[in-house]
């Protein structure tokens, strides 16, 4: 049997080792299930392709960093959210959201070359997110609905949205009827970054803000604030925090940022939108979010560890023809270990026998 | 309206809502018991696969849903043992298997996207589906029709006239007090969280083996979190379920058949309706609370239990 003695004091050599051991831990299962599954497929060529392989070929390492940035963005704000207890589940929805509406302006300038296109559809992204993570807010100060339901139901809503939009206002007038829009041109595009790889300014923008957001929560009065409303909710009270303020602001910081990043892939990487826009990068970043213990930098280093199973995953896709749902099995079990393995931090685990 | 319509309204209703009966009342018991299991979407999903694995090689409808029961049960354990065993946020623990079970059905289900299989049919009692008018309307259906409202009916009878079921309450009113007087919370919630996988496996098998005879990657398309919004909905009360399952179910129905009207809509607007009204209804059920606080809500919902003794 196995009993659990809360610690008087949180361990802290063990909020260092949970981590890897959940990581350890999501290696042996995912080493076993393919070892069951995959028969006639040598399994540590599988293994070196969906996790060294990204890491030391320099176009897959560019693309991980592509794809670790959107998962920065979105995941630095739901970090902050979910420090508050405000579960906002529906980034998805706000990251098409501001992927829309930034494109809407992007393609509105269509035949304008100027300076202050990017940043214009930078904003139109960002309010195009908070508006729609706004609505949930509201709903939840003045009717008392669920946030975790509302971005939920909306989630849904925008990648419909997106479908008529594509096939609507913002299709490409000479694109056969493809739904797609135009193809954005240079000024409406992100700046490259890296030479020859499709890697964007977004990733320098994703490191600076998750240091501002850390600088944010540990010098203002909201970063305390949220902390508090989050952890102890009376006590939240009985200081004068304003708990509404806290609904606003987490909703808004979150569907701002997770806007932003629809943009960035709008502009950067597709350079145009399309039905791909939405790639899981919302629900994904909860996992980012967590695993980074919703601190702002350490979102930094989750995002690359999760940003390398999407490239892994789709190069085992390509290289092996295995789908590339082995990411979200081998996300969610990750997930799935590194909150079980939390509770060595907080309790000492005895094995006794009965 | 003619009649033979009517009667087809009813029945699309009807098999439209009930994988929403299934995996909102599973939900609501799991509810009932103070836990806050926010992975009905993965465990669907793993229910509509397994059923139609099961029903693809044996053709043995009955085996396909036990077998996608058992599957919502294996996954709900996993959920079970890290909430009620190692403690952790039950959130984050829920989507969690929402995501893993997306995953595993799209990896494990990658050979069957080609298939299709024999849907399970209506099966009209003898002599009483003969009935004018409420023949059709009250004895003609695929039997998990029946089963879904028996369920519901047998959940408030748990929950309402039984001690065990007024134990479950009181642990998801209070689990101290409960663990004080001598009831095992873990085993109680361990028991309902499987419950509530087993719901949630036949809500989703009834959309792969009664709705449509195929199998596709993501087919549950949200209804796992509109049962949880039915939850909520049916204030933790069995018999509302009914009530906002067939609203629904209604809705669905309604966009179908607007389309096939040609309504000048695009159908992306008209999918989006079976959201909006979730939102909608929970928003105007708060309306109706005003200013009274929802008494119903199990205290404990969503709270971590841990006993030093």
């Amino acid at each position: 049997m196995i009993k659990l003695i809360p610690r008087v004091e949180n361990s802290t050599l063990m909020v260092l080792l949970s981590p890897l051991l959940a990581l350890t831990l999501t290696a042996l299962s995912a080493y076993l299930i393919f070892i069951f599954v995959l028969v006639d497929i040598p399994v540590s060529s599988v293994f070196f392709t969906l996790f060294v392989e990204p890491l030391i070929d320099s176009y897959y390492f560019s693309e991980l960093l592509v794809k670790a940035a959107p998962l920065m963005i979105i995941g630095l704000g739901l970090s902050i959210g979910f420090r508050a207890g405000i579960w906002n589940i529906g980034a998805e929805g706000q990251y098409v959201m501001g992927g829309i509406a930034g494109s809407a302006v992007g393609l509105y300038f269509y035949n304008v070359e100027a300076l202050w296109l990017l940043p214009l559809m930078t904003i139109a992204g960002i309010l195009g997110g908070m508006f729609y993570a706004g609505i949930a807010a509201f709903l939840r100060i003045k009717y008392q609905v669920n946030e975790i339901l509302v971005t939920l139901m909306l989630t849904y809503v925008a990648v419909l949205f997106l479908s008529a939009m594509l096939q609507g206002p913002l299709r490409n007038p000479s694109g056969f009827n493809f739904p797609e829009s135009r193809i954005f041109h240079d000024s409406a595009m992100l700046p490259i970054i890296w030479e020859g790889t499709r890697l964007h300014i977004g990733l320098i923008v994703a490191i600076i803000l998750s240091f501002v957001a850390w600088f944010g929560i540990k010098k203002h009065m909201f970063g305390m604030q949220i902390k508090i409303s989050g952890s102890a909710p009376r006590a939240a009270k009985f200081a004068g925090f304003d708990d509404n303020k806290t609904v606003w602001y987490s909703l808004l910081i979150s569907g701002g940022l997770a806007g932003l990043a629809g943009l960035f892939e709008a502009a950067g990487p597709a350079g145009q939108l399309t039905p791909g826009l939405p790639q899981f990068y919302g629900f994904t970043a909860i996992i980012v979010a967590f695993l980074a213990r919703l601190h702002p930098v350490g979102v930094l280093f989750s995002a690359l560890l999760i940003a390398l199973s999407y490239v892994g995953g789709e190069n085992v896709q390509i290289e092996y023809n295995l789908p590339s749902s082995i990411t979200q099995i081998f996300q969610g079990m990750l997930l799935f270990y590194f909150l079980a393995c939390d509770i060595l931090i907080k309790y000492k685990v005895i094995l006794f026998k009965t | 309206m003619n009649e033979s319509l009517f009667i087809n309204i009813v029945i699309g209703i009807s098999i439209a809502s009930v994988p929403l009966i299934f995996a909102a009342i599973g939900e609501l018991l799991v509810e009932r018991s103070g836990v806050l299991n926010l992975g009905v979407e993965g465990m669907m999903i793993v229910g509509a696969l397994l059923g139609f694995v099961v029903m693809s090689h044996t053709q043995n409808s009955y085996l396909a849903v036990l077998a996608a029961m058992v599957g919502g049960m294996a996954i709900a354990s996993i959920f079970a043992f890290l909430t009620q065993f190692l403690l952790t946020n039950q959130v984050a623990t829920g989507l969690a298997l929402t995501l893993f079970g997306l995953g595993f059905a799209a990896f494990a289900g990658r050979g069957y996207t080609e298939e299709t299989i024999q849907l399970i049919t209506a099966v009209p009692i003898p002599y009483l589906s003969d009935i004018p008018y409420l023949g059709p309307l009250l004895f003609s259906f695929n039997p998990l029709v029946y089963l879904a409202f028996f369920m519901v009916y047998l959940v408030w009878w748990f929950l309402f006239k039984t001690k065990q079921g007024l134990i479950l309450r009181a642990i998801g009113d209070n689990h101290d007090a409960a663990h004080a007087i001598g009831h095992n919370v873990v085993r109680y919630r361990v028991m309902a969280i499987l419950f509530g996988g087993a719901m949630a496996g036949i809500g989703g098998a009834f959309l792969s083996l009664v709705q449509v005879p195929i199998w596709g990657e993501g087919m549950t398309a949200g209804r796992g979190w509109i049962a949880l919004g039915l939850v909520v909905f049916a204030s933790w009360q069995p018999f509302r379920i009914i009530f906002g399952a067939i609203l629904f179910g209604g809705i669905t129905i309604l966009q179908i058949h607007a389309q096939g009207l040609n309504i000048n809509v695009s159908a992306q607007y008209l999918s989006m309706l079976p959201y909006l009204a979730t939102i909608v209804i929970l928003v105007s059920l708060r309306m109706r609370l005003k200013n009274k606080t929802n008494r119903t809500v199990p205290n404990c919902l969503g709270r971590i239990f841990h006993s030093t003794t």
